[in-house]
This record gives structure tokens, sequence and C-alpha cells, in this order.
């Protein structure tokens, strides 16, 4: 008899919550209270050579690191081997050219980090300024100025694809053309990076705390750059405040910080600032895509043909490289779509920027935008409806292989957008919304179907070529001589309530309460090699892993029960941390794990002497789906919009925690609408960003994001042990192509159709006022 | 993101406070709420070496009606103003302003006085006292003046305050019967400082407009009067299109400056609405 279900698919409160709601949480910045600051001076140019930089006198205790200092630091350089790839090098501190505003090139340690600013105030940096190119197009165009003399073209990465009949498909089709802008996004978690290296004598390693999603990688990147022995550094994430992917990338300020560590036998802390965090961490998204799409009279798209620009910034970033933008967009462009023909040239180009780095969905949400207005715009060139076109080219068939050779798993694409055209009640808000049009008021519905790669292991990794092949996730399980489950997982949580979900996983599997379960991450001392979190993998992977580790030591424990219970192994059962017999026999598991430590005697013989376990867990990718739809007011006198109403129709597989499910699926819906609506980082064509506050890059606040509903689906998947899929980041994927839909139809009447993200009111007002000179 | 070293002074009476000014002058600065400084010397684009906080001077936070006229404590927060300080019509429109200002934690401390003496282009309290013709009163240790709003306000960030004076009241009229008064504004997100304000009051009598005051914030380096929009409306009957037209008329006559967030094309187009929407508002 199977145990019943009685952990998967629960709101547990999630285990995390209690010491962060009372302020007990430990972020780095709580551990770096008292140690000795670090603050980096920036440059203010874009581009130019460093002649010098004056050091004012120090008190005793400060110092001044700059490029010279740190000459045997190698640079960061992530490689990729195949495609058109320029291995550019990004120093850890520049000696001679500066290449973007906010590039660290002086490091100020004193005993806090005012006197530490109070010293960079005084340091006379000159530097000689050079022509910048920031603008992305700009850049691609031929003569630009060079960034790097390695890459006369701009051009870092280059990826071509093209099927044989492409050309056919367009002949005599209906062919739909769209001009495509993404702005400059910044991840903004609310928590900046930040980093505490603590040197320790007797032993003379290192412990780096720090704000980040990969420790392992970063252990390995760090090390790489000083040349010294990976065992002699310890990297811990401890509490992190969220990353949607900006604390993934290895950035020169850590290895700056474990250098000072080792070099002066001493601790230093660094505590990013929020003007810091928007100048200088990473951002992304700053692409513009020209799109081509051949569709037959029947309304199917034969053909799909796309070229792909994105602003990689002045460096590329370590691990993914900066063609995880390009290459994605590359690789993943149909969407939820079929499309027979294809063909694909995405470059990644190089600016005097901020470096471009991974932010919750990388380019998808980009790609969904582009085909969500290639569905609206095509069906209206077809005389068709929208939701019918879609119906027309959307994925029913399943495993279906993309023409970029991606197996897509077992999903409801169809079946969730239908679901959603009813829960919104279609045709009772065309009816609403003539009524308000009768009274001026302009409101519209917008739709977005998408698909999320998610939970995808080396094979996905290794068809990008990059010398760093990451996916497989290792869990060490072990049941402690008390009764309680400890579990060691490579896999890094940043805020999602994974110790939570992995918990119940577990649980399930061994019958142990939730609470009596411990999830130990994020210190490489700890826990096993493994890749963190990103790309909505951790559930999938380490959850799958769990999974697989947990199954094993119920065996082990099972198999112990059989022995002191004297019974059958196949018969027992292990619930509400018992073991039991069909006959009524039990043992508590606690008893058991006492008994297998300390008085082991003929268990051993069949499980040995411990209860530990491990598995490792390498999938091929699963993809979870849904239909996002967006009811909106927009405002015709200031192109305001305001979301009325938000549904998201979401296909997660088996869902471990629904509650933990939703949270994930509402906050990615809140960055996408941020997405959609208000965030944009601007440089002037000098390179200085304009943007270095929360009052001029914009996320939106609470009275910006409206109730977002959630109904589900649940497609079980092969391709997952849990037969769960990830659900990182669909929402961020999905929320600007519904909201910018939704905006064009409330502007039916206007004729407006816009491809340019964020619609910001000045650009929507910008569009209704060119209508309304243009047509009397 | 740590301000650089100041000297710190919390007076207890308005006398000291003004013999402090007088001994420091250009060196010091005085904080009222805090809560425009305080970020501008985080970002050390404001170095004073001395700081003369008012908090603890009595009496600055007095609001009190004289005649027709309401007088506002320099201190007075932007949060005492969210449910009306008087029953006349000038009560109303203080506090549909306020709730435009900032969010809570910043209207608990920001203080009236404070916003004007900072003079961002942008704020909704150098609107309403531009608009509406305040009179702004100055002490120093040499005596007391009282500044017309209209002088007041030099250029962004610059007011006709000496570095000795300290604003002590903004006088504000009431607004009798027969006097309508709106507001409106646009701003990206609630509480974000507004791409483009206006504040009007109109006094109807026998069924036409007989006086009219029309202030636009955020557009120009300072608040200023749309005396286009007044000529408009003077003499007419209050209908939906007679705002429109002034509205159209006010935008006109501007030639606001762009930033990243709107070009000067796009806040003629909100001075158009938020002309004729304070218009709805007031007659509403
Ligand atoms: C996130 C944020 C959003 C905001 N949004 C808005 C908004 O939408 N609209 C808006 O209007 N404001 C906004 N503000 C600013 C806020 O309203 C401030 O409170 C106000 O501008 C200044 O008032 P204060 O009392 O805080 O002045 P302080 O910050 O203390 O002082 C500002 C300046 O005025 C001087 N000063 C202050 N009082 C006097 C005095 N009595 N005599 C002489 N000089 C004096 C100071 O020396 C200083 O130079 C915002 C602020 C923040 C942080």
């Amino acid at each position: 008899m199977d145990a019943p279900l009685t952990w998967i698919g629960r709101n547990i409160p999630r285990l995390e919550d209690p010491a962060l709601v009372r302020g007990e949480g430990r972020f780095v910045a709580d551990i770096a209270v008292g140690s000795r600051a670090v603050v980096f001076l920036r440059s203010p140019v874009a581009a130019g050579v460093i002649k010098a930089i004056e050091k004012p006198e120090l008190p005793p205790g400060a110092l001044i690191i700059t490029g010279e200092d740190v000459a045997t630091l190698k640079p960061i350089v992530p490689r990729l081997a195949r495609f058109n790839y320029v291995p550019i090098e990004q120093p850890i501190l520049p000696r001679t050219r500066v290449h973007y505003v906010g590039q660290p090139v002086a490091a100020i340690v004193a005993a806090t980090q005012r006197e530490a600013e109070d010293i960079a105030d005084q340091i006379f940096l000159d530097i000689e300024p050079e022509e910048a190119v920031v603008d992305l197009d700009l850049a691609a165009a031929p003569g630009a100025p060079i960034v790097h003399p390695m890459a006369p073209t701009n051009t870092i990465v280059e990826g071509r694809i093209r099927t044989p009949g492409l050309e056919a498909a367009f002949a005599g089709a209906t062919v739909v053309e769209l001009d495509i802008r993404s702005r400059r996004q910044n991840a903004s978690p609310m928590e900046t990076r930040g980093g505490h290296a603590a040197y320790d004598r007797a032993s003379g390693r290192v412990s780096l705390h720090a704000s980040v999603q990969m420790p392992h990688m970063l252990r390995t990147g760090i090390t790489d750059c000083i040349g010294m022995p990976e065992a002699d550094l310890r990297v811990v994430a401890p509490d992190v405040g969220g990353g949607f992917g900006q604390k993934m990338s290895l950035f020169p300020e850590y290895v700056l910080l474990v250098w000072l560590a080792r070099r002066y036998r001493s601790t230093f802390a660094w505590i990013e600032d929020r003007r810091e965090n928007l100048i200088a961490s990473a951002h992304s998204r700053d692409q513009h895509h020209k799109v081509r799409a051949a569709f037959d009279d029947q309304g199917v798209m034969r053909g799909l043909d796309v070229e792909i620009l994105a602003n990689i910034g002045a460096f590329s970033c370590y691990p993914t490289t900066c063609g995880v933008e390009p290459l994605m967009a590359l690789a993943e462009y149909a969407g939820p779509y079929k499309v027979a023909e294809y063909g694909a040239h995405a470059r990644g180009i190089t600016t005097n920027t901020a470096v471009m780095a991974p932010y919750r969905g990388v380019s998808r949400p980009v790609i969904s935008f582009a085909l969500e207005r290639l569905m609206e715009v095509a069906a209206k060139r077809l005389g068709l409806d929208p939701i019918e076109l879609r119906r027309r080219n959307l994925v029913t068939q399943f495993p279906h292989r993309t023409p970029t050779n991606m197996m897509l798993d077992e999903a409801s694409y169809l079946e969730t957008m239908e679901k959603a055209v009813e829960v919104a009640g279609l045709p009772a808000f065309r009816a609403e919304q003539a009524a308000a049009h009768a009274q001026g008021r302009y409101l519209g519905i917008g739709f977005s179907v998408i698909n999320e790669r998610t939970g995808y292991g080396t094979p996905a990794f290794a068809a990008r070529s990059m010398e760093i092949t990451p996916g497989y996730e290792r869990v060490e399980i072990c049941m402690t001589p008390s009764g309680e489950v400890e579990a060691r997982i490579g896999a890094s949580p940043h805020g999602q309530g994974l110790r939570t979900a992995l918990a119940q996983i577990i649980a399930e599997e061994t019958g142990v309460d939730v609470a009596r379960i411990r999830i130990i991450h994020g210190d490489t001392d700890r826990t096993p090699y493994g890749w963190g979190t990103f790309a909505s993998r951790s559930l999938v992977i380490s959850g799958g892993a769990s999974k697989l580790a947990a199954a094993k030591l119920a065996v082990k424990l099972k198999r112990a029960a059989a022995v002191l219970l004297q019974g059958e192994e196949s018969q027992v059962r292990l619930e509400g941390g018992m073991a039991l017999l069909p006959g009524g026999a039990s043992i508590s598991l606690d008893a058991i794990a006492r008994t297998v430590y300390h008085s082991a005697g003929p268990i051993s013989e069949k499980i040995g002497y411990d209860l530990n376990e491990a598995a490792t867990y390498d999938p091929e990718g699963t993809f979870s789906n849904a239909c996002h739809v967006a009811v909106v007011e927009v405002d015709t006198e200031t192109g305001g919009t305001k979301i009325l109403r938000y549904i998201v129709v979401e296909d997660a597989g088996r869902l471990i925690n629904p509650m933990i499910v939703d949270g994930q699926v509402q906050g990615g819906v809140a960055q996408g609408i941020g997405n959609a609506l208000l965030e944009e980082i601007i440089y002037d064509a000098d390179g200085n960003i304009l943007t270095g506050s929360f009052a001029d890059f914009i996320p939106p606040t609470m009275a910006e994001i409206p109730p977002i509903e959630v109904h589900h689906l649940a497609t079980l998947t092969g391709a997952s042990v849990l037969e769960a899929k990830g659900v990182g980041e669909g929402g961020a994927i999905a929320a600007p192509a519904a909201v910018i839909n939704a905006i064009c139809d409330a502007l039916e009447p206007f004729g407006i159709q816009l491809f340019d993200m964020p619609a910001t009111p000045q650009r929507v007002r910008a569009a209704i006022r060119t209508a309304e000179e243009t047509s009397p | 993101m740590k301000p650089a070293a100041f000297a710190y002074h919390r007076p207890e009476s308005r006398a000291q406070a003004l013999a402090l000014l007088a001994e420091h002058g250009d060196e010091a600065k005085i904080i009222s709420g805090g809560q425009s400084l305080v970020p501008a010397m985080n970002f050390r684009l404001a170095r004073p070496p001395i700081l003369i906080d008012i908090n603890a001077i009595p009496g600055m936070d007095d609001i009190r009606e004289e005649g027709g006229t309401l007088v506002i404590g320099a201190r007075c927060r932007h949060a005492h103003f969210e449910k009306p300080v008087s029953s006349a019509p000038i009560g109303l429109l203080l506090s549909r302003v306020a709730a435009n200002i900032a969010h809570t934690p910043i209207r608990s401390r920001g203080s009236f006085g404070g916003s004007l003496s900072h003079a961002d282009p942008a704020s909704e309290w150098c609107c309403v006292a531009r608009g509406l013709e305040a009179e702004l009163v100055a002490e120093s240790t040499t005596g007391r003046r009282t500044i017309p709003a209209a002088a007041f306000f030099q250029t962004i960030f610059t007011t006709a305050l000496r570095p000795d004076e300290l604003l002590t009241e903004i006088r504000l009229p009431l607004f009798g019967p027969g006097w309508h008064c709106g507001f409106a504004e646009y701003a990206r997100r609630a509480g974000d400082f507004a791409l483009a304000m206006a504040v009007v009051a109109c006094r109807v009598e026998g069924g036409v407009i007989r006086e009219a005051r029309v202030g636009l914030g955020g557009i120009a380096s300072t608040p200023v009067t749309s005396p286009e929009a007044v000529a408009v409306l003077l003499g007419q009957a209050p209908s939906p299109a007679l705002f429109l037209a002034a509205g159209q008329a006010g935008a006109d006559a501007t030639s606001p400056d762009g930033d990243i967030h709107a070009s000067g094309e796009y806040r003629q187009d909100l001075v158009r609405a938020m002309i004729r929407r304070a218009l709805t508002q007031a007659f509403a």
C-alpha cells in the first residue's frame, strides 16, 4: 500500500518566514556590522585612458588599492567554445582604460563606510575621456567607435540558424514584419550586492559571505582569478534578499574582497548601495529585434525569421557569458508556437555601458512580447480573431521538436488559453469595453501565451557551448541519531522558499515531519558542489535530487525497520515519523536512527553504519506554460495605464506548495508590469547614466500592482521525477506582452500598435498625439 | 551613501536659531523634516558643514486663521493637511493636494516650509503657494519681512531667502463663499514627484467667473501662474468646454522643460489635461 499523499501539494507556511518577519534573518550586512569597510571608487566616464590616480594622505589603517596593486590578478574571462565569440577580459581593477560609468577603479578601505567615502572624495582621478558608444544600434553600425580592439565590429558573440525551406515559406505568404525594442532593465533585488571576507590566521583560509546565487561557482571563479587553492576559500550565501539573476555573475568586487583578506590577513566588508546597484551591478534586456513571419491563408505560421541584437555592455558576464541573451533568443524564439521553417541571426554587441547579465526570464520577456504582438498584428492583417490565430498555431502535439532541436514535453498551451478566455469573460468584457468607449473611456484586454523552459541540466548548457556547463544538482541526505533529517544541497535559494518545498518533498518520501527536516544550503564547506539558483531550476533539479536521495534513505529506513520489527521490507510503510507494518507492528524512525548509529548489531549487515544517502539529478528540462490576461484602462490625456484586472492560468505540473508557486507567479508578474510600463535604465549619448536612484528608475510599488488571480492546470510530465515544472520566471516572461497587448486593444480606435517597451505614458501619449494629428 | 561630516545644533527657541543663522550664514543649513536635505546629503550633493535643527522650537508648526488668511507655521508637516485644516475652501483644497505628496512616512516628517525653502519646481506646496499668491514670512536677527510668492521662487532650488533668514510662516487666502478650488497632477507612480500639476481657484458670482487664479508646477524652473488660462475663464460661465479651452490656452502659452520622464511636448499635453481636471474638480 502506498503512503497517502500528505506533504506534497499542501500550503505549508514557509519555514523561512518566522525569522524573516521577526527581523532575525542573517543577511550579509548583518554579518558585516563592525568590519572594516570597503568602498569602490567608480569611473565617472564611459570610455577613457587612466592618466593618474592621485591619492590623498590617508588616516592610519586606511588603504587605497588600484589596478597597479592588483596587477597579478587574472581578469574575468568566461568562454564559449562554438559560435563566433571574442573572449574579452574584464580586469578586477583596470590599469589603463575604463570601459563604462560605474566600473570600479579603486577600492578604499577605512574603519567605516563614511570615512572610506570621505577618502574617495579626495582622490583625484585623471581620466582622459575618449569617444564612447552607448546605443545598441549605433554600436552595431559600421564605423562605430570600438569598445575592445579585439572586437573591431563590437560584435562579441554571433549565432546563426536557418532551416532549408525558409525562403520558400515566405514566397506567396502574408508577411508580417515587426520592429521590436526592449529597453534596458535592472533586476533591482531588495537586497543589493555585498560581501564580507574574513581571514582565518590559523588555517590561512578566507570565508566570504556574499549575497549571491551561485556560491560554488563564485568560489571557483574567485580562486581562478587570484590563483589560490579553491579549498582555501569558503563561500557562504546567507539569507539572500532576492537576486533574479543579478547575483549569478562573478563580479570584480568579490575577487577584490578575497584578495584584500588574504593580502592583509584581515576582515573586510563591502555593502553596495542602491545607486551603485543601479549603475554598476548588472543590467539586461537592451535588445532590438527585427521579426518577419510568413502566414498562409489559413493563418498558419509557415516561417519565422528574426534578427536579434542584444547590448551586452562593456564585458561578458561569468559564467553564462554574454551569449546568454542573444543565444537564448536564437534558441527559444518560437515559444509555444509551431513553426516549420526558422531563421535567426543573433548578435551580442559590446558598448560602454554596465555589463549585461541574466535577469528573470533573460530574453524571453522580449521574445514573448514580439510573438504576442505578432499574433495581434497578424490577426488583423489576416482578418482573424487573435485568439483563433493562436489556436491555429499553438503546439498541441507532444513531445514537439522545435526547429532549434529543443523537445517540448507534455504541456497545455491551448488549454491554458481557453481557460483564460473563459475566466476573463471575454464576450462580457467586449460589451463593457464598448459601453466605456461610448463615455470616452478606453479599456483594453491583452493575452499572452508562453512556455517557460525550466529545470534544464547539463545537456542544455552543453548545447550552448559554454566552457562551464552547469546543470546537475546533488543532494546529500542524512538522518541524525535523534531522527532529524539534514539535506545538504548544491542549490542556493535567494528568497523563494526552497527550504520549505524541499522539506515537503523529503517528508513525502520519508514520513518525517517537515519541522524536523533541515535544508543546509549556500555554504561551500557544508554542501556538495552545485549550481545555485537560476533558470527556474531549483525545485525541478534540486527537488528531484532531494526526492531521489530521500527515496534511498527511505529504503534504508525500511530495511532497518524490517530487521527490528521482524517483518518484510516491502511491507514497511513510513508515515508520521513511524515505520509501520500491516499487522500493526511499528517503530519510530527516531528509534531506528538511534539503533543504527549506537547499537548497529545485525542492522549493519543490511544497511551499513549510517543513514547517509545522496543523489544527483541532471534532467533534460521541462517546459511549464501559462496564459496571462491583463485588463487595462488607458488615460488618453496622459498616456497613463491602469491595470484593472490581471489573470494568470498557469501549468507548472505537480505543485509541491501551491502558495509558494502563486508567490513566484505574482512576484514575476509584478516585475513584468514594471518591465511593461515603468522601468528603463537610461544613458545619455556620452554614457552617463541618468537613472541612478529609484526616483528615476522606477519599479512598480504596491499602488501600481493589481491583485493577481492565479489559476492552475496540472500537466504531469515524465521529464521531471517530481512531475513538477519550474515557475521562477514565467510571471516576468508573460506579463509585458499581456499588458502592452491590452494597451493596444484599448487604443484600437486610434489604430495604435506599440512595439517599444516599456510603454511609458510619454510613449503612449506620443502615439495618441500622432494618431490625433493624422486622423482628423 | 553616507553624508560628509557636519556639526549639529538643536536650538530651543526661534531667537537661538536666528542667532545661529546670523553667526554661520552660508555655512549653515536649516533642517526641518529632512526629507529633501538628508537624501541630498547622503548622495553628497549637499555638504552643509553645519545643521541647525528647528524641530525643538515651540510654535513653529501652529496653524491659525487671521481674517481672510490661513497662517501656516513653516514646520507644519504634510500629513497635518490630510484632513482639512479649515472649513473654508482652502482646507479641502490643501487636503486634496497633500494626498499627492510622496508617501505616508515622508508626509509625516516633511514640512510645508521645508518644501517652499527647498523650492523643487515639482513640489505641490510650491505650486499652491505660487498659484494662489501666498505670502511668505521670513525672519532674521535684523527683522521680519513678507515676501510675495511671485518674488520668492527664483529658480530651481533657489529662493529669495537670505542665508541668515528663517522661513517662519506661509499665509494663504482662505477663499470665502463663491470660491471654488481644485488641484490635479500626473505622476508616474503613486507618490512620485509629478510631471505636471495645476492648482485653480475661481470666484463665481451671478453664474460667471469673476476672479481666477491658475498655478502650474513641474514644468519650469519655478512654479508659474497661467494668466492665459485665467483670461479664458474670466467672465465666462463654468462648463467642460470652458475648462478645456482654459487648459488649451494654458498649455499653448507654456514651453515646458523636458527630462527623461517627459519631453516638453508631452508636458504641454499634461498641462492642458491638468488645468482641465483641476477646474473640473473645483466645480464638481
Ligand atoms: C521619496 C520621496 C518622494 C517625495 N515626493 C515628493 C512629492 O511628490 N512632492 C513634494 O512636494 N515633495 C516630495 N518629496 C520631498 C518632501 O516633500 C520634503 O519633505 C520637502 O521637499 C522638504 O521638506 P522638509 O521639511 O523635509 O525639508 P528639509 O529636507 O529639512 O529641508 C529642505 C531645504 O529647505 C531648507 N529649509 C527647511 N526649512 C526651512 C526654513 N523654515 N527656513 C529656511 N530654510 C529651510 C533646508 O535648509 C533645506 O535646504 C519627496 C521626498 C522623498 C524622499
